[in-house]
């Protein structure tokens, strides 16, 4: 199909772009700040540029990271019944599943939970500062956004989130429960993790990248 | 604001597009110049490799159903509780909502999304009564519900971890949550190896065009 389809003379295919789901071709018009253009057909949103936008996601990589990070380490939720109590921490759920086959599910959850969000705030910080800044983008750059584009799908912080919401429920009529400084940090990451994804416009990014 | 022009798709005009970065490039093309992301007008095993893991994601969901999702031991007693006997069990206890969260989000949801799956395959090849923009808000919902469905491996984490109270009470993990674990990954692994672009191709429809050729008169 694509040796016999003729080539269109005269466009550069550098000022085309395609939509990623319907293969609609455009021609690009940049829309002003704060407008999107969205496929015609598909709707699909294409290009929509946000002023300050860069700043904005190194701020929120970096309490990400910070974030995560305590989160691990104070204790995520404690249930009480008479005397009895237990505490548990985020990587606490995670490593309850042991024994057997268990350890890649353990380590699965650990890593959709807590390491998948951190490295792609990691990679996303690697990537803008130096394109905030005006600086060319560091080495390897395209490749560091290629593989937080990746992981997208993978990180799972906002599903533990609801996830805990569902087992407090289950464990509220059982139990007493006492949430720790880690519950209300993950709280806040959770917000933080989906402004993340919706301040960011990929097109701009690649845009960048190709200096 | 909407971009404006008549529709061609990229493919019609001999190029090729990157799926990930928009760009495209000429005929021949294997990587994306701008990100170097493999690209190809269309993923020609893309169909084969939904219904692989397609039918992985299904295998695996029946031991994710039949087997026990959660132990429980109270005061000497041990109860292993499949995913809907959990929600039996609920309901039994008078506790129809909780029961019937369980169940849409555990058991309709992800049959939902096998059926959804399919049927974008299928369509693909023969063809559908669905107009395309709606076959592909079907494809963004399941690629986007996907990953919620982790919530029952979660809530079996936590409340394991949780729940660790001596004699009294202990919850354990069963082994349906490795299987419904795994049954996830490989549902949202086939939706990812869809090509929604192939919605959009009328001439992959086979029976479809036949359909038309001998209906001249029907609007396409």
């Amino acid at each position: 199909m694509s040796q016999s389809a003729p080539i269109i003379p005269g466009p550069d295919p550098a000022d085309l772009i395609a939509c990623p789901r319907c293969d609609a071709l455009y021609r690009v018009s940049e829309p002003a700040r704060g407008e999107r253009a969205v496929c015609a057909r598909c709707h699909t949103v294409l290009i929509a540029p946000r002023r300050g936008a860069g700043l904005q996601l190194i701020a929120v990589a970096l309490t990400v990271v910070i974030l995560v990070i305590s989160a691990t380490i104070f204790p995520f939720l404690t249930i009480r019944v008479g005397n009895a109590w237990h505490s548990s921490s985020i990587l606490g759920a995670a490593l309850s599943f042991h024994g057997g086959p268990f350890v890649f599910l353990a380590l699965a959850v650990a890593a959709l939970i807590v390491f998948v969000p951190v490295l792609r705030a990691l990679l996303m910080l690697y990537v803008l500062i130096p394109l905030v800044w005006d600086r060319p983008p560091a080495t390897g750059a395209r490749r560091a956004f290629r593989l937080s584009e990746d992981l997208r799908p993978w990180s799972m912080a906002e599903v533990f989130a609801i996830g805990c919401a569902v087992a407090l429920v289950k464990v509220a009529d059982l139990a007493d429960v006492d949430f720790g400084p880690a519950f209300w940090m993950f709280a806040v990451l959770v917000v933080l993790v989906v402004a993340q994804d919706t301040f960011m416009c990929r097109y701009s990014v690649w845009k960048s990248l190709e200096r | 604001m909407e971009i404006t022009g008549t529709v061609t798709t990229a493919r019609a005009a001999g190029l090729i597009a990157c799926r990930r970065c928009t760009t495209v490039w000429p005929a021949g093309t294997a990587t994306c110049g701008r990100c170097g992301h493999a690209i190809a007008s269309r993923d020609q095993l893309s169909l084969q490799k939904v219904w692989a893991w397609w039918i992985v994601g299904v295998v695996c969901y029946v031991p994710a159903n039949v087997l026990p999702m959660l132990q429980t031991r109270t005061l000497g007693m041990v109860e292993n509780n499949t995913i809907i006997g959990g929600a039996a069990q609920l309901a039994d206890h008078g506790n129809w909502g909780v029961a019937i969260v369980i169940l849409v989000a555990s058991v309709m949801i992800p049959i939902g999304k096998f059926a959804v799956i399919a049927a974008l395959a299928i369509s693909v090849r023969h063809g559908s009564g669905m107009s395309q923009l709606r076959r592909q808000h079907l494809f963004e919902l399941v690629e986007y519900i996907g990953r919620w469905s982790m919530i029952d491996v979660f809530v079996v984490a936590l409340l394991s971890s949780l729940v660790q109270l001596g004699a009294l009470a202990a919850v354990a993990p069963g082994p349906a949550s490795l299987y419904f674990a795994m049954s996830v990954v490989f549902t949202m692994l086939s939706a990812q190896s869809f090509d929604s672009r192939m919605i959009w191709d009328p001439d992959t429809i086979v029976s479809r065009a036949d359909r038309l050729r001998r209906l001249p008169g029907q609007p396409g």
